[in-house]
Formats: structure tokens, C-alpha cells, sequence
């Protein structure tokens, strides 16, 4: 009991300071161009590396379907947001859909408070059509077995992006020429939580949401779809129907991480949504470990950290004493990080936290066996 | 359309199917064997692009041609060894990922080695060699290209049904546990596996790239996985089927582009294989399995 | 002559062009064991896959408890290659999933232990009580169903306990020794709370102690939980020892059916287990 107290302390007084270094780093932000990138950036990333894991690792359902939907959540967010009196600019090739414009005009024309709630609207409805969509296909992919269910998921995020890129809908999406002065993040409540603030606050509510369902029975039953699916039907579970859950909320929440992505990098191209996000994505969820929803976070921070600012270094030519160190070239980062991933792969298959989830037990015994050790070798 | 563009792009059509088919054929004895689709295998395929590229460079032809395939076939064996091996008895999972880790660090490296510009590919002057055939033209690497296929193909049955390794590879894929059982070094099955494939893919690469022209690091992703489209599409495991699904795919492909679809072309793949997947999962010539509870 | 809990009318089972069970007619007695014998590859397990769900059969019907649960006729390219003896068509076809069944009330185990490897005993358990859920995939997430998840947690605890499991409750199940993970299998089961329980060689790589361990347990559980078993078993002590009635399969096809005297004396089933004695 009191170290059940003690751990809820410990997470309050976490999440204060937490929120009081966001609010600090959001009064630095100029100073602190790169760190405001890369956590951004990294909380967008852990939300759709944890709506992966919620497949892969605690469904067994080998999908690589998430740039696909990220795509549809970041297209459905930037064509209702770019503001009216851009549009000519961003469609200046082929126009945009009257209808569609119609509509902004009107969202424009309302009152402030729907002005307010529509980027989260948009949010949302990028959300529902993922998954509207995910519902539709999970009808029909969802009966195929690992490696087949990968590699049509694989194809599906192919055929939205040729949809997207696609010119017979160059007025809704602007075709090859992609969507750009997409606003940035909005404010909430009045201001009160500025907009460097609001992605961590909307993924923060997403994966809590994705914990509760992980821990409730129907958690449970995804659970068991993973480690046998024989005998999860054999004990009365719903195959069809667990699975289709499963993707639908994973491909809702890609979406979402989709919408954010949109509204932090202000511009989109189906090209940015091609199979290499979901390698990046399955990247990150490899080295946080499958199955452990607080590796993908962690390892969502650590891998956009290293990629966009720790390992820079590896891509500027480095000359030590008049010394030009060979190796170091644009790119050779990227070859690092593969060896890495590689190294996860073959030798530390758990990843950083395997199965297991963070928990300030285990982080308090081995701190304190660390130091029992070091008294022992004194 | 007059029957010439028809006919010319069909002609193109083929050709390409013919590259694709050799790919496939990678796809699908390495998916009979391991169970495993081989995503690194589309890269292998550009990786032998680059190689033909510095092998002309310095060396006639011929002994170029010899170069690449040679490079191309250990590289196949070389990545079984390092990322396939170790992972025998890990959950199917994990050798997946391994092998989408492969693609990524062929992918990266060949960026850091050669950048991601294009590179032109050289010509081999006698394939680029201009045929007249009353209204149609077309150059000898697409006349070679599906005859080629077809005398590879018709080999490489003759060498699965009747050589020992042959023999020893149907009985791996048929039953992986038993042959070991029966003596068979699994092993070194594997690993004639990964050869035959990668020689083809080097193959299908030259072939695929004359008419082509350039390559980069990533152009070896999209032609890889619709020949493992090809590879289910005739069912996988099925060395004629792969061969049937890669001409298909390469014929539409041809088309669509023809009808100004080109953005649909590779959107059509995979609806194929997913039409395919759910109409008939064991493909055109794929046996039918049943799964013991 | 009791209720029938369980019947199969000419269940016949072709793959292809083998025959694995060959129009199989059974009936189920309430509150009774009744047990399916025969040599391997006989059919027993392919019969237990048809009645629970897993395979369609060939030809046939299953009724459980009243309903019918399975039906079909050879059709399209089986009709030509059919092999069964019994040849008139059922017309009907009723198709129902394992999970399906399962709800109704029949609840099985398997030969080679199928237990979700990775997680708890408790969860084990747990997981099995899920297919009766009533509260929605929202309202589980956000716990509003606090009174039915709580009686689902204290069922799991108190089923642990009457089968003597609730000191494992936290070892996750593969780590369990062989005689227990079978009973663990037989909790998870009987935690969906069957009518009918199938299980399928519970007593198999079990030596001669575990084994009447094992009956003493399978008498009990019934008892306690009101249960009809059907069960396919080896070990011929087990089987004479606790079963009313008895079925014997050899290719497929019923050779014997009586209770545990009977099937002792009775020469075909002798010549299926010792083979012919003219040689």
C-alpha cells in the first residue's frame, strides 16, 4: 500500500514538473529551436509507434498499413485548415473544389467558438474517416494470416497514396504538388495552454486512452488473440470482431498522429506518407520493444532525438588536427541508425523494455542495487 | 490507340514482365523455404544496379556482366547468413523484421555510398541495338528480355527436379523439420536458395535497368514488392506461377501507364493482391493447404 | 433414458480424398462421461474439431442442447469426390464459429496444451471469462463496468482456488510444471462456464499417479460444476475407470459403442487395438 503511495507521488510529481518544463521551454522556445523540434516531433511519433504496438504487439497482427492512415488524418487536417485567403496560393495550379471552399467560407463566417473547436474537429474527423476506412478494409484483410496481412496492409497505405497524388483529385488534394501553410498547432482553453503545449496535451489523452483499453478486458482478449488464436476462439472470443476493434482504434490514432504532423511540419505531400514512415515508425516500435507501450514512447524521444540532432554530427565532414576523419558524410547517420536497428534485432530482441513496462519499482531496486553493488566492491 | 502503340506497348510490357519475373522468382523460392517474404530482396536487386554501374566503369562487358552477378549472388548469401540465420527459431515476427531492417540498411548505405541523386546506367551498346519489325521498333534488350526469362526459367526447373539440391530444396519447403530430420544440411539448401535468387534478381537487374537508364537507392522498393505481388499472384512457392504473375503485372502495368493511369499503376498492384488474398490466398497455381488445430 | 446433451447424425469428414471420419453417430447424455476411444489417426480429434466448430463437416449435423449447431451436404467438387457411407443429402447448411459455440455452452481443451504462454495463470483464467461480457468496448476502456469486472476478477480467483491453482496465480503459465498446465486448461475452459466439456487427451505424457490424480479431479469438476465430459483418452485404465458410456473409432468409422465392459469384450475393438490374431 505505501509503495503504491509512494508511486503515485512519484508520477504527480513527474507530470508537474513535466508541465512545468513544457511551460519554461515554451517561454524559451527561440532560444531552444531544436529541442522544441525534436520533442515535438518525437511526442507526433510516439503516438503513432504506440497505435502500432496496440497491433502488432499486443494483437499479433502484423500491420504496416500506419503511414496510410497517418495520410488520410494529415490531408484531412490540412485541407480544412489552410486558412481561406491561401487558398489560391496552395491550389494556384488547378484550383480548389468549390464545394470544399464553400464550406471554409462558411466555417469562417461562423462564430468565434466554432472558429476555436474547428482544428480540433478536424483532428477528429480525420480520425473517424481512418477508421471508417480501416473498418472497411478490415473486412477484408483481417482474415489473412502474418506475413500476408503485412504485406497488404503495406499495399492499402500504397493505394491511398496514389489516391492522394493522384491528379483526377488534384482539387481536393492538390495532387503531386502537396498541401502547404497548413496553420500551426491551436491554442486551448483561451490560451491558457499555448500551442507548443496542445500536441502534448491531445497525445497525452490518446495514449492514456490506448492504456485503459490495454488494461481492460478487451485488452486482455487482444491479448490472448496474440499469443494463440486457436484457443482465444476455442474460449469463446470473437476473432473478427477483436481484430476489427484493434484496427480501427490503431488506425484512428495514426490518423491523429497523421493530423498533428500536418499542423508541425505546415506542409504535406503523399510522398512524405510512402513506406519508409511506416520502416521509421516499425523502427521505433522494434527498439522500444513490441508489446510495451511506455518503450514506444521512450524510444519515439530517444529515436528522433538521435536522428535529428544527436547524430548530426555524422553527416558533417570532421577534421581533428588538420586530421579529415574518413567515413563522416552526409548520411552516414542514417547508416548508423540501421546498424543499430540491426543490432536491436539480431542481439537485444527485447528491445529497450521488451514486454515490460516502466514502473518505479523496478527503476528505484535498480538504482539502489547499483549503489549496493558499488559499496560492496569498496 | 492503333494497333502499333498497342502492340509496341505490349512489347514493353513483356519486357518489363520479363524483369519482374526474375524477381519473383527470388520472392517466391525464398518464401517456399523460409516462410519469409524477403523484403530485402527488391534492394538486392538495386544494389546489383549500382554494381553493374562501377563494374562497366573499369571493365568490358562481358567480364562486367560476370562482376555483378557474382557480387550480386554472395551479397544474397552474405545477408542470409547475417540477418536470416540467426533468427531459425524466432517467432516469424522478428525475421520479418529483420528483413525490412536489411532493406532499410541497403537502402541507407547505398545513399551514403553512392547519394541520392540518380545515377545514370551505362550502356551496353549491343542491347540498345534499334530492331525495326514492320511499324514496331523496339531495342534488343526488350526482345532479349523474355526469351531470356524463359530459357532461365526452364534451366532452373530442370535444375529444382531433377539435381540433388533440387530434390533437397522441394523437401525443405515441403517440410522443413523432416528434412533436417532425413539428413538434408539446411543450411546450405538456404543458402543455394538465396544464390539462385539473388543471381536472378542480378539479372532481372541489368536487364531492368538498361531499359530504365538510371538508379537510386530507392528504386529497388516498389519493383520489389510487386514482384512479390507476381510471386502471390501465381502462387507462392510456385516457380511457373511467379513467372506467369510477373509478366501479367508487367503487361497491366505497361498498359495503364500507356492509358495515362501511371499514377494507378502501382495502386493496381496491390489491389491485385489483395483481390487475390482474399478471392484465392493460395494463388493461380498454389496448392491448397489445411491448417491442424 | 436421460436427456441428450449432445448428438452428431452422420458427421462425415473429407479432406480431400481421405475420409477422417466417416458418418459418426453419437449421443451425449447429460451428467454423464462419455468417452472416444480408438488407435491414432482414428478421427477422434477431427470429430472433437467438427462438433466444436473448427471444421465444417462434410456431411452431417450436430445438435447441442436443443439447437443445431452444424450442418452440411457435399457440394460443388466435393459431391463427386464424396467417400462417406452415408450418401442422402442433408439440405441445410448451419455454419457456426468456435467462438459462437463456445458461448452456448460447450468448452474444450486440446492435446498439445494450447495455454496463452506469455501471461499469468490469473489472466489465463480471466481472459476466458471475457466472452461473456456484457459492458461495451468504451465502457470496459473507461471502467464504468467496475461491478462486472470485479465479479469477473473474484470468479477467476475463486475457480483458481477450487482447482488448486490460487498459489500460482501470478506465474505466468509456461513456467507452470506439465501435470498443472493441463489443469490450468481445464479451468480456462471450464471458465466460460460450459454445459458441455470436451477434452482432448487430458491425461497424455502423464504417468501412472498424475493419471488418477487426473480422474479424481474430472469426477469432481463435474460434480461441482454440473458438467457433461466427453473426452478422448488413451490411457484405457482412465477411461474404464470414470466413463458411462463408450465410443470406438477405427478409420473413421464407429466399430464398437457400450459401457466399459462391454467395450472390454468386445472382439472388433480387440482387433483394432491387437490387430488380427491369423496372420
Amino acid at each position: 500500500m505505501m509503495k503504491i503511495r509512494r508511486n503515485q507521488m512519484l508520477t504527480i510529481i513527474t507530470l508537474i514538473v513535466l508541465v512545468i518544463f513544457l511551460y519554461w521551454l515554451n517561454a524559451h522556445r527561440h532560444q531552444n529551436g531544436m529541442l522544441v523540434s525534436v520533442l515535438t516531433k518525437g511526442v507526433i511519433l510516439s503516438l503513432v509507434a504506440v497505435s502500432m504496438n496496440l497491433l502488432n504487439g499486443f494483437t499479433g497482427l502484423f500491420s504496416l498499413g500506419q503511414a496510410g492512415f497517418m495520410s488520410i488524418g494529415a490531408y484531412t487536417t490540412a485541407i480544412l485548415l489552410i486558412p481561406v485567403k491561401n487558398l489560391d496560393g496552395v491550389y494556384y495550379m488547378n484550383g480548389i473544389s468549390p464545394s470544399i471552399r464553400a464550406f471554409k467560407e462558411l466555417v469562417a463566417a461562423s462564430p468565434q467558438a466554432v472558429q476555436i473547436l474547428f482544428p480540433f474537429f478536424a483532428l477528429l474527423l480525420g480520425g473517424l474517416l481512418a477508421a471508417f476506412a480501416a473498418a472497411l478494409v478490415g473486412i477484408a484483410v483481417l482474415r489473412l494470416k502474418s506475413d500476408y496481412l503485412a504485406i497488404a496492409t503495406l499495399g492499402l497505405s500504397e493505394i491511398v497514396r496514389a489516391i492522394f497524388s493522384s491528379p483526377q483529385f488534384d482539387q481536393i488534394t492538390n495532387g503531386s504538388y502537396g498541401l502547404n501553410k497548413i496553420p500551426n498547432f491551436p491554442v486551448m482553453l483561451w490560451g491558457a495552454i499555448p500551442s507548443l503545449i496542445t500536441p502534448f496535451i491531445i497525445v497525452a489523452i490518446c495514449i492514456v486512452f490506448m492504456v485503459m483499453l490495454i488494461k481492460s478486458s478487451y485488452g486482455r482478449a487482444f491479448k490472448a488473440i496474440r499469443e494463440d488464436e486457436i484457443a482465444a476462439q476455442a474460449m469463446g472470443i470473437n476473432l473478427f470482431k477483436h481484430k476489427e476493434m484493434s484496427f480501427v482504434i490503431s488506425s484512428f490514432f495514426s490518423a491523429i498522429s497523421g493530423g498533428l504532423l500536418a499542423m508541425y511540419m505546415r506542409s504535406i505531400e503523399a510522398k512524405t506518407f510512402s513506406i519508409t514512415m511506416t520502416y521509421d515508425i516499425l523502427l521505433i516500435v522494434v527498439i522500444g520493444g513490441i508489446g510495451s507501450v511506455t518503450g514506444s514512447i521512450l524510444s519515439a524521444f530517444l529515436v528522433t532525438a538521435a536522428k535529428e540532432w544527436w547524430l548530426r554530427f555524422f553527416d558533417q565532414p570532421l577534421v581533428i588536427g588538420g586530421w579529415h576523419v574518413p567515413l563522416f558524410k552526409t548520411g552516414f547517420r542514417m547508416v548508423i541508425f540501421s546498424l543499430l536497428l540491426m543490432t536491436v534485432v539480431l542481439i537485444y530482441r527485447k528491445g529497450l523494455m521488451g514486454t515490460n513496462e516502466f514502473s518505479w519499482d523496478r527503476l528505484i531496486a535498480r538504482f539502489t542495487k547499483r549503489r549496493s553493488a558499488k559499496g560492496g566492491a569498496k | 490507340m492503333s494497333m502499333t502503340t498497342i502492340l509496341q506497348h505490349c512489347l514493353t510490357g513483356i519486357s518489363l514482365g520479363g524483369a519482374y519475373a526474375l524477381i519473383a522468382i527470388g520472392y517466391t523460392l525464398v518464401y517456399g523455404i523460409l516462410r519469409l517474404i524477403n523484403f530485402a530482396h527488391g534492394d538486392i536487386f538495386m544494389m546489383a544496379g549500382y554494381f553493374m554501374i562501377f563494374a562497366l566503369a573499369s571493365f568490358p562487358w562481358p567480364i562486367a556482366i560476370i562482376i555483378t552477378l557474382t557480387v550480386t549472388t554472395l551479397m544474397g548469401i552474405g545477408i542470409e547468413r547475417a540477418a536470416y540465420k540467426p533468427l531459425r527459431s524466432a517467432p516469424r515476427m522478428s525475421i520479418m523484421i529483420s528483413a525490412i531492417g536489411v532493406s532499410y540498411l541497403l537502402q541507407n548505405l547505398s545513399t551514403y555510398l553512392f547519394t541520392a541523386i540518380p545515377r545514370g546506367y551505362p550502356e551496353i551498346p549491343f542491347l540498345k541495338q534499334i530492331f525495326q519489325i514492320g511499324t514496331i521498333s523496339a531495342s534488343f534488350v526488350t526482345l532479349l528480355t523474355p526469351v531470356l526469362t524463359i530459357i532461365l526459367v526452364i534451366i532452373l526447373m530442370l535444375l529444382v527436379n531433377n539435381t540433388k539440391t533440387g530434390m533437397a530444396m522441394r523437401a525443405v519447403s515441403k517440410d522443413f523439420e523432416t528434412a533436417q530430420l532425413m539428413g538434408i544440411n539446411i543450411n546450405r539448401v538456404i543458402s543455394a536458395t538465396f544464390a539462385i535468387g539473388s543471381l536472378l534478381a542480378g539479372v532481372g537487374s541489368i536487364l531492368y535497368f538498361t531499359d530504365r537508364m538510371s538508379v537510386t537507392p530507392f528504386s529497388g522498393t516498389l519493383p520489389g514488392l510487386k514482384c512479390f505481388v507476381a510471386a502471390v499472384f501465381g502462387g507462392i512457392g510456385n516457380i511457373p506461377g511467379a513467372v506467369i504473375g510477373g509478366f501479367f503485372i508487367g503487361i497491366v502495368e505497361t498498359l495503364l501507364v500507356a492509358l495515362g493511369y501511371s499514377t494507378y499503376s502501382d495502386a493496381f498492384t496491390f489491389l491485385l493482391l489483395i483481390v487475390m488474398l482474399l478471392v484465392r490466398p493460395t494463388g493461380l497455381f498454389g496448392e491448397k493447404t489445411v491448417e491442424k488445430v | 433414458m436421460s436427456e441428450i446433451l449432445l448428438s452428431t447424425e452422420h458427421i462425415t469428414m473429407q479432406f480431400g480424398g481421405v475420409v477422417a471420419v466417416d458418418d459418426l453417430n453419437i449421443q451425449i447424455e447429460k451428467d454423464k462421461i462419455t468417452a472416444l476411444i480408438g488407435p491414432n489417426g482414428a478421427g477422434k480429434t477431427t470429430a472433437f474439431n467438427v462438433i466444436t466448430g473448427g471444421y465444417q463437416a462434410t456431411n452431417g449435423m450436430v445438435t447441442f442442447d436443443g439447437t443445431v449447431i452444424g450442418e452440411n451436404y457435399p457440394r460443388a467438387k466435393m459431391k463427386k469426390i464424396y467417400n462417406g457411407s452415408y450418401k442422402t443429402p442433408y439440405e441445410k447448411q448451419v455454419v457456426n464459429t468456435p467462438d459462437k459455440i463456445t458461448r452456448m455452452g460447450m468448452a474444450r481443451t486440446f492435446q498439445n496444451i494450447r495455454l496463452f504462454k506469455e501471461l499469468t495463470v490469473f489472466e489465463n483464467v480471466l481472459i476466458a471469462k471475457h466472452c461473456h461480457i456484457k459492458a461495451g468496448l468504451f465502457s470496459s476502456t473507461f471502467t464504468l463496468n467496475r461491478a462486472e469486472e470485479q465479479k469477473m476478477q473474484d470468479d477467476t480467483a475463486a475457480l483458481l482456488e477450487k482447482v488448486g491453482l490460487l498459489e500460482n496465480k501470478d506465474d505466468i503459465s509456461s513456467s507452470l510444471p506439465y501435470g498443472k498446465q493441463r489443469r490450468l486448461e481445464i479451468a480456462r475452459a471450464l471458465a466460460t462456464g460450459p454445459k458441455l466439456l470436451l477434452l482432448d487427451e487430458p491425461a497424455a505424457g502423464m504417468n501412472p499417479k498424475e493419471t488418477e490424480e487426473l480422474s479424481a479431479f474430472i469426477k469432481e469438476i463435474k460434480e461441482s460444476f454440473n458438467l457433461t465430459v466427453f473426452l478422448i483418452e488413451h490411457h484405457m485404465n482412465l477411461v474404464m475407470e470414470i466413463s458411462d458410456h463408450i465410443y470406438v473409432l477405427d478409420y473413421g468409422k464407429t466399430i464398437a459403442e457400450g459401457n466399459p465392459t462391454e467395450i472390454q469384450n468386445n472382439p472388433a475393438v480387440i482387433r483394432a487395438y491387437l490387430g488380427d490374431e491369423e496372420l
